[in-house]
């Protein structure tokens, strides 16, 4: 990469970032910004206290437990293993002087989600977490990625990350967006067309029009999902829109200096010349709402659509790889999509559990009930988003139409706490994977907007939210 | 870390496809906070049934794939979270080198940092060395000259250099780079002055 010449997005972050190249010849990236959760980060701090290396720089990293807690009865984690690791994150911030929003505290939420929220995000940082959705700040102009317990290690000690430098591949949406559908249904439409190795070695930038008028929450979702196609990272370019998100917030730039951040993050779009090793254009007029049938992300199918048949498969492998899915999912080819029966909806996690997410499942499930044999579950994505829904009065829409309200955390999505699918369950997750066993063993996901999923609650089977009134 | 100079070994043959960090370690062995004790549990929805006991035929519980060091296995092995967990599982277990036709990113990165050498070959070669692993023939994987063999077949693969001399030589990363922590300090005070709002105190 020159330093002259027209520069993505990503370059500038990237050159603006680079404290030096070490020996061996790899660089040195300076991370602004570093998150931090009970999971990933145990064997991190025990690896600083085993040779005696202080935190380089406490007040940059910001800590939250988050994948592990329970969504209900939370003064009480009756798992003793995700007590210990909740405990220990608590212990070892504490140690650090590491700022810790702990399970009693209102701001305590899914790290992703946060990070925003508290205005931590911002365009031009660099931001990372052990953990891959860390993709999600992207949003905002941010070089945000996941990275190994590892490398949380060494940001910990340095500040900094070893890298070298991704592709740049440029996804452009034109137009505007038909009735029904959203974010969701984008990302999941370019992750059917890439694939789930399509973005490896990239960082993604989404541009077009369709992406630049979406809400930031929208835009969060799109990045969110980015490593769902294989990519380090998803960018879209700060805007007003992004400057208006962030203002005010409790971790914003203050008055002081938000003249001269502004200033700074208008220069950061990508330079019209720019090149890109890699470029999409997609019309947006192509795209339905969109849901997943099989155990990866890139098996995904319009809502109108059916089931795959496994002999219409390009290459052998990819027919074994759907033939595997099918099996594991329960499902014949040629079933029509909309005639699949749910079990249970679980709408919430760092890809849609947002206060926009749950205005629109409360707006379509308003004055109704969810369907008998389901079982429907929502998951705020933080304390503060729960609390403004309440205001709202979107808790009472959705307890009336027979949803759980839950208490914020990652829950269902990785079932890493209580919540989970029992073998053979099928679910509408507004999540990000439909992995084998991801919400449980044997569990069975279908990923979809939660505009589908609040549809799909109340007919019960999947359910295009363009038929519903 | 453990450094990686040769290996010699059975390699285990797992042809599936989009093999993801849920499928080598699912989430229930997440909740430690060791990185060691995991290799029994590595694959563990493949490897054992709903009441725990071993499924006789999945590949890592047969004779003498029970024994393997390298696994060959299908495209984008390693997608999905980032959990460090999965390359502890595969390195407990005894695996220490993964042939495929692509890794996803950030699992790449986490072998190096957990002396693991994960190799990509041509989707051709892959077929080759599915089918020697299979055939339980020995392979030889040897780093410094960037080959493996297995049987009558001699494969080049590709490694960068800086990855290739940390694995020989085990080195530890956060050591080498606090050796530029002067470098760090002085790119913290220049952004002190020109973005002081990165700097900003809450």
């Amino acid at each position: 990469m020159s330093n002259q010449g027209p520069k993505t997005l990503f370059d500038k972050i990237w050159s603006e970032h680079l404290v030096g190249q070490r020996e061996d010849g790899t660089n040195l990236l300076y991370i602004d910004r570093h998150l931090v959760h009970e999971v990933t980060s145990p064997q991190a701090f025990e690896g600083l206290k085993l040779s005696n290396r202080p935190v380089h720089r406490p007040e940059a990293t910001i800590a939250v437990a988050d994948h592990n807690v329970p969504t209900i009865n939370r003064q009480n984690i009756e798992d003793p293993q995700s007590k210990i690791q909740v405990d220990t994150l608590a212990k070892n911030t504490k140690e650090h002087g590491i700022q810790y929003f702990d399970l009693m505290d209102q701001r305590q939420g899914i790290v992703h989600i946060i990070g925003p929220e508290q205005g931590i995000t911002q365009p031009g940082m660099t931001i990372v977490c052990g953990d891959s959705h860390t993709s999600t700040h992207g949003a905002f102009g941010a070089l945000a990625f996941g990275i190994g317990t590892s490398e949380v290690e060494h940001v910990l000690a340095t500040q900094t990350i070893v890298q070298n430098p991704a592709k740049n591949m440029r996804i452009s949406v034109n137009g505007e967006l038909p009735f029904g559908v959203n974010s969701k249904d984008l990302i999941l439409y370019i992750i059917g067309k890439i694939g789930t190795a399509g973005g490896t070695g990239h960082v993604i930038e989404y541009a077009g029009s369709s992406i630049m008028g979406l809400s930031m929450e929208g835009r969060m979702t799109i990045c969110n999902m980015s490593i769902e196609a294989g990519a380090r990272a998803g960018l879209i370019s700060p805007d007003q829109t992004t400057f208006n998100y962030i203002k005010g917030r409790p971790y914003a730039p203050g008055t002081e200096h938000w003249d001269q951040a502004v200033e700074y993050w208008s220069s950061l779009p990508s330079d019209n010349d720019a090149n890109y090793d890699h470029e999409i254009v997609i019309d947006s007029s192509e795209i339905d709402p969109m849901v997943t049938w099989g155990t990866s992300p890139e098996d995904v199918v319009s809502v109108k659509g059916t089931v795959p048949n496994p002999s219409s498969a390009k290459t052998e492998n990819k027919k074994k790889s759907i033939e595997r899915s099918l099996e594991y999912m329960g499902l014949k080819p040629g079933t029509k999509i909309t005639d699949i029966k749910l079990d249970k909806i679980f709408i919430g996690s760092c890809t849609n559990g947002r206060i926009e997410d749950l205005r629109k499942v409360a707006s379509i499930v308003k004055d109704k009930k969810i369907a008998s044999h389901v079982q429907a579950m929502i998951v705020p994505g933080s304390g503060l988003v729960k609390k403004q829904a309440e205001e709202e009065g979107i808790d009472i829409i959705l307890k009336d139409a027979g949803f759980e309200w839950r208490e914020a955390g990652c829950s269902m999505c990785l079932g890493m706490n209580p919540d989970q699918l029992k073998p053979g369950e099928r679910c509408a997750s507004t999540s990000n994977r439909n992995f084998e066993g991801r919400q449980g063993r044997g569990g069975r996901t279908h990923l979809m907007s939660p505009e589908l999923a609040a549809a799909s609650a109340i007919t019960g089977n999947i359910s295009d939210i363009r038929d519903f009134t | 870390m453990d450094k990686f100079h040769s290996l010699k070994g059975i390699a285990a043959p797992l042809p599936i496809v989009n093999i993801d960090t849920d499928m080598i370690i699912p989430k229930q062995f997440l909740k430690t906070i060791k990185r060691t004790g995991l290799g029994v549990s590595l694959f563990y929805e493949m490897r054992y049934d709903n009441d725990g006991n071993l499924i006789k035929d999945f590949v890592l519980n047969t004779s003498p794939f029970d024994q393997s060091k390298i696994l060959v296995a299908g495209d984008n092995f390693g997608c999905g979270s980032s959990r460090e967990h999965a390359p502890w599982s595969l390195k407990d277990f005894g695996i220490r080198s993964v042939i495929s036709t692509s890794f996803a990113d950030i699992f790449y990165n986490n072998c190096f940092q957990n002396g693991i050498l994960p190799i990509v070959v041509s989707p051709e070669n892959l077929d080759r060395l599915m089918t020697a692993a299979k055939n339980q023939i020995e392979f030889t994987i040897d780093l410094p000259e960037q080959i493996i063999k297995a049987g009558n077949h001699s494969i080049n693969f590709e490694i960068e250099e800086f990855r290739k001399e940390r694995l020989l030589q085990g080195l530890d990363d956060i050591g080498i780079t606090l050796g530029y922590q002067d470098k760090i300090n002085a790119y913290e005070e220049d952004k002190k002055n020109t973005k002081p709002w990165l700097f900003k105190k809450n």
